[in-house]
C-alpha cells in the first residue's frame, strides 16, 4: 500500500467529480451521484464527494472520514483493473 | 441486464477548435465543435485527451464554460509545469483537433428548478463552472437571487471580467496579492469574517457551489457549514492547481 500513500492535506486531492469519465468507462453509467458506503467506518457519501488521488500509477479513492481506500483503478495496456474491496456498497 | 437496452457508452470524440478567446494573460477560452454534442448541464465537465507522436497520452478534466444550449466551450488556465494546459493555452489554433469525452458529472450541477438563493464561491479558475451556472441563471430568467464571491490574485487575473459586471448577478471580488489603485474591495483571502459578511444568511436556505483549489474549497466549505449551511447544500469541486 506504500505506493498509494498520500496525506489528506495534500493539495493534489481531488473530488470524485474529477474521475466521472473514468467511472463511466468502468461502470457504463454516470456514477458521481451514486452513493458509496465505506467498509471500514460506515460513512455514506456520494461518489462526487469522495477524496481522489492520482499519483501517476493509477487512481485511488479514499473515504473523507477515515481515509480508508475505497476504490483503486490501474490502467495497463488499455485494460482497467478495478479494486472495490473498500466499499461495503455502491448504489 | 438481460432484456435491457445497453445505453450508449461515453466515447472519445474528435472536437474541432473553433474560436479562441484570451480571458487573461494566463487563461484562454476554447470553443469546441463536436458533431452531435448531446448537450450539457451547467457545472458539468469534459475530459480532454492529448496523444503525443510517440503514443504517450495525457488526460485532464476541464469544466464546461458555456451554458446549457450553447456550443461547448472550456476555459483553461496555463499551469507552467503542466503537461496539457500549456499546449491548450499557447499552441492550439482554430481548426486544430482535440479528443473530448463528455459531458460528465451529475453532482456539481445547477438547474433553474433547484432554486436558491444561489451562493457561488470561486477561487481562481474555479469560476469556470460557476460562469456556466450564472449563464444558465441568466438565460432561464431565474427569479432566485445570485451572488458570486470570487477570489483572484489580482485584477488582471479576473476571468470573464466584463461579463460578470453585466450579467445581473451580484459579484464581490477578493484580490489576494495585488490591488489596483483606489481598490476599496476585499484585499485578502476569503476567510470566515468575509463569508459572514457576504454569504446569504443560512435562514434563507441558500444553495452554495464552491470551486477552486483544494485549500480554498476546504476553507470555504467548512466556513459555510460554520455559518449554519447544511453540508448537503454546499456542493464542492476541488482542483489541484493554485490560482486564487
Amino acid at each position: 500500500m506504500e505506493a498509494f500513500d498520500s496525506s489528506a492535506s495534500d493539495s493534489s486531492v481531488l473530488d470524485g467529480n474529477a474521475i466521472g469519465g473514468l467511472l463511466i468507462e468502468v461502470f457504463g453509467t454516470e456514477m458521481t451521484t451514486a452513493t458509496g458506503t465505506c467498509a471500514s467506518c460506515g460513512s455514506v457519501r456520494q461518489v462526487a464527494e469522495l477524496a481522489v488521488y492520482r499519483p501517476g500509477l493509477g487512481t485511488v479513492v479514499r473515504c473523507r472520514t477515515c481515509e480508508a481506500i475505497l476504490m483503486a483503478f490501474v490502467q495497463i495496456h488499455g485494460v482497467t483493473c478495478v479494486d472495490l474491496q473498500g466499499l461495503a456498497s455502491l448504489a | 441486464m438481460a432484456g435491457t437496452a445497453v445505453r450508449g457508452r461515453l466515447t472519445w470524440q474528435t472536437a474541432t477548435v473553433g474560436s479562441v478567446t484570451d480571458e487573461t494573460p494566463r487563461v484562454r477560452t476554447l470553443a469546441l465543435e463536436v458533431p452531435d454534442w448531446p448537450g450539457h448541464r451547467a457545472g458539468q465537465h469534459v475530459d480532454i485527451r492529448l496523444t503525443a507522436d510517440d503514443g504517450y497520452q495525457a488526460e485532464r478534466a476541464y469544466s464546461i464554460a458555456s451554458a446549457p444550449g450553447e456550443p461547448l466551450a472550456i476555459t483553461v488556465e496555463r499551469l507552467d509545469d503542466g503537461e496539457v494546459s500549456p499546449y491548450l493555452t499557447e499552441e492550439l489554433q482554430p481548426g486544430d483537433f482535440l479528443e473530448v469525452r463528455g459531458p460528465i458529472g451529475g453532482y456539481f450541477v445547477w438547474e433553474p428548478a433547484f432554486g436558491g438563493p444561489l451562493m457561488l464561491l470561486a477561487g481562481g479558475s474555479g469560476v469556470v463552472p460557476l460562469r456556466a451556472i450564472l449563464r444558465c441563471w441568466v438565460s432561464a430568467g431565474s427569479s432566485v437571487p445570485a451572488r458570486l464571491l470570487y477570489s483572484s490574485r489580482s485584477w488582471e487575473d479576473v476571468i470573464y471580467q466584463a461579463e460578470l459586471d453585466s450579467d445581473g448577478a451580484e459579484v464581490i471580488h477578493a484580490l489576494t496579492r495585488s490591488q489596483p489603485p483606489g481598490w476599496t474591495g476585499y484585499a485578502r483571502r476569503v476567510d470566515q469574517q468575509m463569508l459572514a459578511e457576504v454569504a446569504w444568511p443560512a435562514a434563507q436556505q441558500p444553495l452554495a457551489y464552491v470551486c477552486g483549489p483544494t485549500s480554498f474549497v476546504e476553507a470555504v466549505a467548512s466556513g459555510l457549514v460554520g455559518l449554519g449551511y447544511p453540508a448537503g447544500r454546499v456542493k464542492t469541486e476541488r482542483f489541484g492547481a493554485t490560482g486564487q
